[in-house]
């Protein structure tokens, strides 16, 4: 049998999700009461008066709830979920706003009735007077501070952090060139097509909870709404049923509907469920990626890098529920594929009258690699050389690894880059764009009367952090392979990539293996899914499992075969003597066998019964556990570093300054690759998100914090008509650091987007690009500026590929 | 509350429901047919797109009343019993992720092929260009469309000999 592992096989989940099988959220609980929200309309206002009379006449409305209703840790703030010494003004949301809304769309009262239509009837006629108090929006005016979020946060300052190599400012002033500049990027956000959603279950009966919701993390949400509804862990299960996409969005938990879905569940005795409307999510789930950077870097003739000093504002909403993730990540994984000399790195962490942040797809390092690379294309126009050499003379060598930053990474521990081949990486992306030849193709370009312009980013990206996944892998005595892990699945393919595990370890059919995931009553101990996370963890703690399963089954078999174990080999699902297919045994009778009975129901178990089975009659029957399963963690000591460099060719209309993209090409090294067409899938998905960023994605607030392009109308998400062709090319260099070799692979594909659009478009234009997104109309505006001097236009307003 | 018949999947359904009820609703809450999916309510995603006496339709901007007495087909509808050509093409060319937008793409690109066998580039662009995808960045999804093209030539081939 050839290994299943490396194999671009077919998704095995997409018969069901093809033929309308899949189970999303609110495809569950058909006859479940429906929750519906009344949300505040202002950024920033005191709660003056609840007036629920008139809702009260709504037929077939259940129950209205407000703060004042909610009981003990119902009612409390939120947690903190990842706390860190340097966020000391940490705060968070109630899960009904008391007292002060600090965003448009926090909730403020819970209307619960037989339908959704009602819910919102009733909900329409609740009556919220407000107090309006001055909204702080933007991070200009967050950090000015003329106005608070927090009554008790000074400055709007929620954090502050520093992290340093040495004294860059000292190799900054001491370098023969410098530069000093800024750079910003706007919000956007995950933006699943399936929204949140929370569906739960009481059984009064056995006291017990079951809720499933739309989230990247059951485990979590079974031990928060445990501990805030005051039951054991054991009477809650969380299921993550079908999800229509997460991207970062849905780690975020518990959700204010994650506490009180379940909570109303149960003080009404009913099932209750609430899906999101696509209003409700832009104005109440997370957005990402606002921040402003403000680099001063000093380097030598060549373009290397002696220091680097980055000083980045963050904008996180209106409270802090995930931490300082996202700039901890930006502020680290800057500095991608390069030695910066001496590196400092500061930012602040500011409140603003606007909707939560936390982790979008790339989590802060589209912003650190739109810095980075920035910064190297503002040197190489500087000195008047070729982006890429300025690149090449500051990438680590394949000799350097482990190469260690100096800085610690967003899981608490050092980052040290486990392997890669940089240079390598550069001379191949280089070749798939062309990016020697292209002075030939921009004077053809430019005789036609046409503008184009090239661009590169590169990027590493810190996969699979810590702190541990399991695996739970079970073979039953009809021979199939039951496997489960924690972690949840939404989109990623998880079905086919661990049963190609499971397959290839095991030496069992693929069509025989069933993978469970995200729902812990199959399994228990789990961190989520994140930070292209799942393939490392989960995929290597399936194959410890398979390992130990299979070490019992020869074990098992060699007793039967009277056999030594290493002289036996599992093919087919087919314990047998190497070199000898006489002698063998099929897994489905090892598993019986792997648990001696006294009772038998069926002819399989009937061979397991203490008068079928012989064997020595001083031993005991069991030895270890009973059943050919086994469980199995995986608990890196760091994160393993994905790496790539992405290339692209713009084009830019000299009358309406639209963007084209011409070619876009990918070098990508995720590892040992499991399954390369999901990978493929992957980037291709993360590509067009990164583009999205690039070009069309921004999250609008006007000076009263009022989201105003809170539609799918006005939020431009690309659709199949602005994504161009990506060409990939794949490298594999394994990870020294776990038995299958990988690194991640979700999130790469966004990272470098807007950094090497900006390029391309800079490129084109002779213009610098220092702010994304771009729009037809600010690319526009740019040249007007740039005609009457004040846009800043680049030096060598070609790039020196020109021949 | 109004008793409204249809002819879904090609069987004669009926449930009550209010005058305001919406099409997506109606099909996935009332009738149980979860595989039509919702995922703006504002008519911009497609997600919720079905076949509405063989067109189209963004069933999210229909109220059900209006669909009495109409045809309706939706993407448990689309492949008779196994997988339709479509549906075929879209699992081998990794045209899905989280399956979220696929119902919507589906009945899109199923009227697409009928109405142009043999689409080009722009017109499989042209033909898709309603429907949202936040997963796949859509390369594999402008393939399955190809490649249905290619599956249904195969088949009506087969069925002429
Ligand atoms: S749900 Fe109908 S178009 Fe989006
Ligand atoms: S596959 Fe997830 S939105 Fe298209």
């Amino acid at each position: 049998m050839t290994s299943m592992f490396g194999e671009p096989i077919v998704r095995r989940e997409d018969p069901r999700l093809i033929t309308g099988q899949g189970r999303y959220l609110d495809d569950l609980g058909r006859d479940a009461l429906a929750a519906a929200f009344v949300r505040s309309p202002h950024a920033h206002a005191r709660i003056t008066g609840i007036d629920v009379d008139d809702a009260l006449d709504v037929d077939g409305l259940v129950a209205v709830y407000t703060w004042e209703d909610l009981p003990g840790r119902v009612g409390e703030r939120l947690p903190l979920l990842i706390p860190h010494p340097a966020l000391t003004h940490g705060r968070t949301a109630y899960a009904l706003a008391r007292d002060v809304v600090r965003h448009v769309g926090e909730p403020v009262v819970m209307v619960v009735a037989r339908d959704r239509y009602l819910a919102e009837d009733a909900a329409e006629r609740v009556r919220v007077t407000y107090e309006p108090l001055p909204p702080v929006v933007g991070i200009e005016n967050a950090a000015n501070a003329a106005e608070r979020v927090h009554d008790d946060v000074p400055g709007n300052v929620g954090a502050h952090l520093v992290q340093q190599t040495g004294d860059a400012d000292a190799a900054i002033s001491a370098a023969p060139h410098v530069l000093e500049f800024r750079l910003d990027i706007e919000r956007s956000a995950s933006m699943p097509l399936e929204g949140r959603g929370v569906y739960a279950r009481w059984d009064a009966d056995d006291e017990s909870l079951r809720v499933y919701s739309s989230t990247q993390t059951s485990t979590s949400v079974r031990m928060a709404i445990a501990a805030r509804l005051g039951l054991s862990a054991a009477k809650v299960e969380v299921i993550a049923p079908d999800v229509g996409g997460g991207f970062g969005v849905k780690i975020m938990h518990p959700w204010p509907e994650e506490v009180l879905i379940p909570w109303a569940a149960r003080l009404l005795g009913r099932e209750v469920k609430w899906a999101e409307d696509r209003r409700e999510h832009f104005i109440s789930s997370a957005h990402e990626r606002g921040q402003v950077q403000h680099v001063r870097v000093g380097f030598d003739d060549e373009g290397r890098l002696l220091g680097l000093d980055v000083r980045i504002q963050h904008d996180h909403g209106a409270y802090t529920p995930y931490g300082i993730i996202v700039p901890i990540i930006t502020s680290t994984q800057l500095l991608g594929p390069y030695k910066p000399g001496v590196y400092r790195v500061e930012f602040t962490s500011l409140y603003t009258n606007t909707v939560i942040v936390t982790p979008y797809r790339g989590a802060g390092r589209p912003q650190g690699t739109f810095c980075m690379e920035r910064t190297m294309d503002r040197i190489a126009d500087e000195l008047g050389l070729d982006r890429a050499a300025v690149r090449e003379v500051n990438l680590i060598r394949p000799e350097e690894f482990p190469y260690d930053q100096g800085l610690i990474f967003q899981d608490g521990r050092p980052l040290i880059y486990d392997s890669g081949d940089y240079p390598e990486m550069l001379r191949r992306i280089k070749e798939l764009i062309g990016w020697d030849d292209f002075g030939a193709f921009r004077a053809e370009a430019e005789r036609n009367g046409r503008r184009v312009g090239i661009g590169l980013a590169c990027y590493v990206e810190g996969t699979g952090v810590g702190p541990y996944e399991g695996g739970h892998v079970e073979v039953d005595s009809s021979g199939r392979v039951h496997v489960a892990t924690g972690l949840t699945s939404q989109g990623q393919g998880h079905q086919t990539v661990f049963a190609q595990i499971v397959a290839s370890e095991l030496g069992v059919p693929i069509d025989d293996v069933v993978v469970t995931t995200g729902d812990t009553r199959r399994f228990r101990y789990a961190v989520g899914t994140f930070a292209s996370r799942a393939a490392v963890m989960s995929g290597n703690a399936i194959a410890l499992a398979s390992r130990k399963v299979r070490e019992k089954a020869l074990r098992v078999a060699g007793e039967a075969l009277e056999a030594d174990p290493h002289d036996l080999e599992i093919v087919d699902g087919v314990v047998r003597v190497k070199g000898n297919v006489t002698a063998s045994i099929p897994l489905r009778t090892v598993a019986v066998l792997s648990n001696p009975l006294r009772y038998a129901f069926d002819d399989a178990t009937a061979q397991a019964t203490q008068f079928a089975v012989g064997g020595s009659m001083d031993e005991p029957p069991l030895t270890g556990e009973p059943g050919l399963e086994g469980t199995e963690y995986y608990s890196p000591p760091r994160s393993t570093f994905a790496s790539g460099m992405h290339a692209a060719i713009v084009e830019t209309d000299p009358d309406t300054a639209e963007v084209r993209i011409l070619r876009y090409a990918v070098l990508h090294d995720c590892g040992r690759l499991i399954n390369p067409r999901i990978v493929e899938g992957q980037i291709h998905g993360g590509v067009a998100q990164g583009i999205g960023g690039a070009l069309y994605e921004r999250m609008v607030y006007d000076a009263d914090g009022q989201l105003l392009n809170a539609s799918f109308m006005d939020f431009l998400m690309p659709y199949a008509t602005e994504i161009p062709h990506v060409e990939t090319g794949h490298m594999e260099t394994a990870s020294p650091l776990n038995p299958l070799g990988i690194k991640g692979a979700g999130e790469a594909g966004v990272i470098p987007g807007s950094a090497v659009i900006a390029a391309a478009i800079e490129d084109a234009e002779g213009i610098r690009i220092t702010r994304m997104p771009i729009s037809p109309s600010e690319l526009y505006h740019l040249r007007l500026e740039a005609a009457a001097g004040t846009a800043e236009r680049t030096r060598h307003a070609r790039s020196a590929a020109i021949p | 509350m109004t008793e409204i018949g249809l002819t879904v999947n090609g069987v004669l359904r009926a449930a009550s429901a209010e005058p305001r009820r919406l099409l997506s609703d109606f099909l996935r809450h009332d009738l149980g047919l979860t595989g039509t999916h919702v995922g703006c309510e504002h008519g911009v995603c497609g997600c919720c797109t079905v076949l509405f006496d063989g067109e189209p339709v963004r069933s999210c901007l229909m109220f059900a009343v209006t669909a009495a007495g109409h045809e309706v087909t939706t993407v448990e509808g689309l492949g008779a019993g196994g997988m339709s050509p479509v549906q075929r093409a879209f699992q081998d060319c990794h045209g899905l992720q989280c399956g979220f937008c696929t119902p919507g793409f589906l009945c899109t690109v199923t009227a697409l092929l009928r109405d142009n066998p043999r689409p080009s580039e722009d017109e499989v662009l042209e033909g898709i260009s309603g429907n949202l995808c936040r997963c796949t960045g859509y390369q594999n999804i402008i393939k399955a469309v190809h490649r249905a093209a290619d599956l249904i030539a195969e088949e009506s081939g087969e069925a002429d000999r």
